[in-house]
């Protein structure tokens, strides 16, 4: 439950997409702890807030964060997985949430593809690089990226992968290939 | 998303769990990533979520999100209580990311080679 007592470093990646897309099972796929839940609030006008009982005529919305954690072989690393809804409304709560993460993994399913449009925008205004997964479910039909690829009208630099994310080796794949992403984007550093 | 495991909510508010305050104490600094330790004793006085928390992280360290997940706090209410005990020395914390250092491609080199070590 405890973090490693070697003063490890902490990182951070974002997992999102519509509701019951897989971000959860993902995140539970992968972490060594068993995943946790914290509840955020959010109004209308994205101000936090415990009790809006008081303030009539606002709205809130409660958005559940499910999060787990992974510690790297070496140690001297752990990294944090958040899975949170992808909707473009959430944006205020979602940078705080996104705050010092590398990228974000945007699951996407197949029969319902156009649900990701809005995660896309969100990372996209957000300004975090991303990497989309199509979670295959038991019923997916057979996956063509490339039909994906242009239905999405992704980037032709945005990785597009596939995965189950009940596997763990598959949800890992996913992951690397976002890292990789990230990588490709951080400017190349200058010879001191 | 969830399916719960068991009630959720909370039996005290959390501008309780907070004792009606809404700004944290002091000048630290704190994240959902933030790592919380406990240091000294619990000073007198402090009872309720303040000595749930330091509890929670006497036997090693947690992360601000992990300490409210466990305590179903909202994490703002726990950043305050972590401020305080802080301020009043009784819990350690540091950042996610010593010495602020951005995101660079040395640790996200580090990450990469990690996770595929992990295949």
């Amino acid at each position: 439950m405890y973090l490693p007592a070697t003063d490890p470093i902490l990182m951070k990646l974002m997992v999102t997409g519509p509701f019951g897309v897989g971000k959860t099972t993902f995140v539970r796929s992968l972490s060594e702890i068993p995943t946790l839940h914290t509840e955020e609030t959010m109004t209308a006008h994205g101000v936090p807030v415990d009790d809006i009982s008081r303030t009539p005529g606002k709205t809130a919305t409660t958005v559940a964060v499910d999060f787990g954690r992974l510690t790297l072989p070496a140690g001297d690393l752990v990294l944090y997985l958040f899975g949170t809804p992808g909707q473009r409304r959430f944006l205020p709560l979602w940078e705080d949430l996104a705050r010092g993460a590398l990228g974000a993994l945007i699951l996407a399913d197949t029969r319902r593809l156009a649900d990701a449009f809005d995660a896309m925008d969100l990372i996209e205004e957000a300004g975090l690089p991303y990497t989309v997964a199509v979670n295959r479910f038991p019923d997916t039909p057979p996956i063509e990226l490339d039909k994906i690829r242009a239905a999405l009208d992704l980037d032709p630099a945005t990785p597009l992968i596939e995965c189950d994310a009940r596997e763990r080796a598959g949800c890992l794949d996913a992951l690397i290939a976002l890292t990789e992403h990230v990588l490709d984007r951080l400017p190349q550093e200058t010879a001191p | 998303m969830t399916t719960p495991s068991g009630p959720r909510r909370r039996l005290v508010p959390a501008y309780l769990a907070t004792q009606g305050r809404t700004a944290a104490a002091g000048r630290h600094s704190l994240d959902r990533l933030s790592i919380l330790h406990a240091a000294a004793d619990l000073p007198a006085g402090l009872g309720g979520e303040h000595r749930q928390l330091w509890e929670l992280v006497r036997p090693g360290a947690l992360t601000v999100a992990e300490a409210a997940a466990h305590l179903r706090l909202p994490v703002s209410a726990t950043v305050f209580i972590a401020a305080d005990l802080a301020e009043r020395g009784a819990l350690k914390v540091r950042a996610p990311i010593p010495s602020a250092q951005p995101v660079n491609r040395d640790l996200a080199e580090r990450l990469l080679s990690g996770l595929r070590a992990l295949k």
